[in-house]
């Protein structure tokens, strides 16, 4: 398949998937956000900064995660077979250590003497935090003073691995916020703090490079699916906030037509109540953060309040990449409302013995309604993204159960 | 030729400099944001950069946030910002002080740059500064502001270097604003001799006047950058004057616009001695 043809070739030299991505930032971070670019582009063909990051992956992050085959559930469903990748065993408990590694590894060879980095659910600043502390590279985290009050395990652990969390409590005080509050930060101390953005968005080269460091998860996943089955799997789905665990899992995909690809966003109270977080169903093109892309906004284009069970999926936004892949049709999206997402959170504690994080548990949502209407024969993969240690104490408060 | 333009012209015939006052357009309410717009140019403003709110103001410090907030709470709209416009031109006759409309691409984007620059234009305004285009992305509007005849005011910062500096130049018109630090608004300020050099350095590139803004909060400092640059910007400390003028529960009190005008003719004085002396 040439590059023409390719779902895989994007993004332009400017950034732009589409009409979606680019450079949306103020003048004063162009120049930085240029060198940037040239220092990945460096990185990414040196085998010495490959060699480094693989080594990284393999003995300190624990790749490959396992590709396992959940009998009981899959018995339970009646339907596909289903498999979960278990990027959830990663260190730090998320996917969000593929990218961290790969970023600060960039960070130091840049010469770059603090990092930043913005969060939600608190899974991208542990990660952050972890690898900062790793490399001895001052850490500070900006997250919503709400997530700083739901997320209190991971804030600690941010602060045990030596990192300063500021709460920001401007807007409704969540992620965006705190991405406002970091690229405020990174706008004053450009010339030596390098931002590590958690997700696949922002400015070029933010998006791909997020993705190539996450598509590790993918990659795997052909090859472990290959060795299990001697084929490759008929069904992906995964969860959606930004998009950087779903766009790593999918991309090494989007070029095998066979393989239906489905991203599963957050619906809060449900798309129709207005009160979720679904930007690709309920929302429309605009800029914000860097990007062009999917937004939840009024007419005139202020951005509206996303809502979410999950911190990690409360998002108003949504990578470009994705906002693309929706328009030409290649992956489905969906979504999962907090109930159905708390309810698939249990089922998978008891059934299989793994408590999901409530992120990925919107993406079981999913596959709980799709797989019995799939054939036996259907390989599922779902993005077992993170481990659920940091929301028991959301979820039993949701329950109505005190600790 | 622009009102901008004109406008430079008219401050070199003059021999001085110009104040480019920055206020956020329906702070803290529609009306008394119109009357403070109304009254800017007898206090001295030479050309007015009208801010349109936006929820997450990424460029933007703690003081213009709060200002775009008490504004959307206000009910401010792009209608209701073109409405603005359209009646300081009516009611005042003023049809010299140039007015440019400053905030983010989403408010562009979302009503289409072509309609968005038609519908300027009609209500009155002169073009646009816009934090988060930089000139990557800027062909996107640049065709429309031309065929309206308004000016695409492009920033330049600290970190815009030389070879940079002509791609910055290609899209920009009216003026040049040089963003004097690194950082958002009104947080810090820069010094007079690193203003001059970054000022003469842009002087070497471009025969557009230089504006100057962010960090600028006193007359002195204004004068200070009136000596060497062609305009200087003052927005946030202006907006702190605004919330000065609010009671605890945020309505306006009697003093808010004598002491928003003022503080602008204070500015404007050290603006106008500059080179007197």
């Amino acid at each position: 398949m040439n590059a023409l043809n390719s779902y895989r070739a994007g993004p332009d030299e400017r950034g732009h998937f589409g009409i979606f991505g680019g450079r949306y930032v103020a003048e004063t971070l162009m120049p930085l956000i240029l060198d940037l670019e040239k220092a990945y582009e460096a990185a990414k063909v040196d085998p010495a900064f490959k060699a480094e990051l693989e080594k990284l992956n393999t003995h300190y992050a624990g790749r490959p995660s396992p590709l396992y085959f959940a009998e009981r559930l899959t018995a339970e469903l009646g339907g596909a077979k289903i498999y979960f990748k278990r990027d959830e065993l990663n260190h730090t408990g998320s996917h969000k250590i593929n990218n961290v590694l790969g970023q600060v590894l960039l960070a130091k060879r840049m010469g770059k003497t603090r990092v930043i980095a913005e969060t939600g659910a608190g899974q991208h600043g542990v990660a952050t935090a972890t690898a900062c502390a790793l490399f001895n590279i001052p850490c500070v985290v900006f997250m919503g003073s709400v997530d700083v009050e739901r997320q209190a395990p991971n804030v600690f652990r941010m602060k045990m691995l030596g990192a300063e969390v500021r709460p920001v409590t401007a807007g409704s005080a969540t992620l965006k916020d705190a991405m406002n509050e970091a690229l405020r930060d990174w706008v004053a101390t450009v010339e030596t703090t390098f931002y590590c953005i958690g997700t696949v968005a922002g400015p070029h080269p933010y998006p791909s490079m997020v993705r190539d460091f996450q598509s590790v998860i993918g990659k795997e996943t052909r090859e472990q699916m290959m060795a299990a089955e001697g084929r490759l799997p008929d069904t992906l789905v995964a969860c959606i906030g930004g998009g950087s665990n779903a766009m790593g899992l999918f991309h090494p995909f989007l070029d095998d037509k066979d393989v239906r690809i489905i991203g599963v966003e957050a619906g809060g109270k449900g798309v129709h109540t207005g009160e979720h977080a679904a930007s690709l169903t309920g929302g429309r093109p605009g800029v914000l953060h860097g990007n062009l892309t999917y937004l939840l906004q009024d007419s005139d284009g202020q951005i509206t309040e996303a809502h979410s069970i999950s911190a990690g999926l409360d998002y108003p936004g949504i990578g470009p990449e994705h906002a693309w892949l929706k328009d030409v049709g290649r992956v489905e999206y969906v979504s999962a409302t907090d109930d159905e997402a708390l309810a698939a959170f249990q089922k998978l504690s008891r059934v299989e013995g793994i408590i999901p994080a409530l992120e990925p548990a919107h993406a079981l949502a999913h596959v709980l309604k799709l797989a019995p209407s799939l054939p036996k024969n259907n390989l599922l993969v779902m993005n077992l993204c993170g481990r659920g240690d940091k929301d028991v104490f959301a979820v039993a408060e949701r329950l109505g159960v005190k600790l | 030729m622009s009102r901008v333009t004109k406008r430079f012209e008219k401050l070199k015939a003059e021999g001085r400099a110009g104040l480019i006052t920055y206020v956020t357009a329906g702070d803290p309410n529609l009306d008394v944001s119109y009357e403070i717009l109304k009254g800017l140019p007898a206090a001295g403003a030479d050309l007015i950069e009208l801010g349109m709110p936006f929820t997450d103001p990424m460029a933007d410090g703690p003081s213009i946030q709060a200002a775009g907030q008490r504004a959307l709470k206000a009910g401010i709209s792009m209608d209701r910002t073109f409405a603005m416009v359209r009646r300081f031109r009516a009611e005042t006759r003023d049809e010299e002080t140039p007015i440019l409309l400053m905030g983010y691409y989403n408010m562009i984007y979302q009503r289409g740059a072509q309609k968005f620059c038609a519908d300027a234009k009609a209500a009155g305004v002169d073009g646009f500064i816009i934090v988060d285009l930089p000139p990557e992305e800027a062909d996107q509007l640049k065709p429309h502001a031309e065929a309206n005849g308004l000016d695409t005011v492009l920033l330049t910062a600290p970190t815009t270097d030389a070879k940079r500096l002509p791609a910055v130049l290609k899209f920009a018109s009216g003026f040049v604003y040089f963003v004097s630090v690194l950082g958002i608004t009104g947080t810090k300020s820069s010094t007079a001799e690193a203003i001059q050099g970054h000022v003469a350095r842009l002087r070497t590139q471009t025969k557009l006047p230089i504006g100057v803004g962010f960090g600028i909060r006193t007359p002195d400092q204004a004068a200070d950058v009136a000596r060497v640059a062609d305009a200087a910007v003052v927005g946030s400390a202006i907006v702190e004057r605004v919330k000065a003028g609010l009671d605890d529960k945020g309505a306006p009190k009697p003093d808010l616009l004598p002491g928003v005008f003022s503080y602008i003719r204070a500015l404007s004085e050290g603006v106008r001695s500059a080179r007197r002396s």
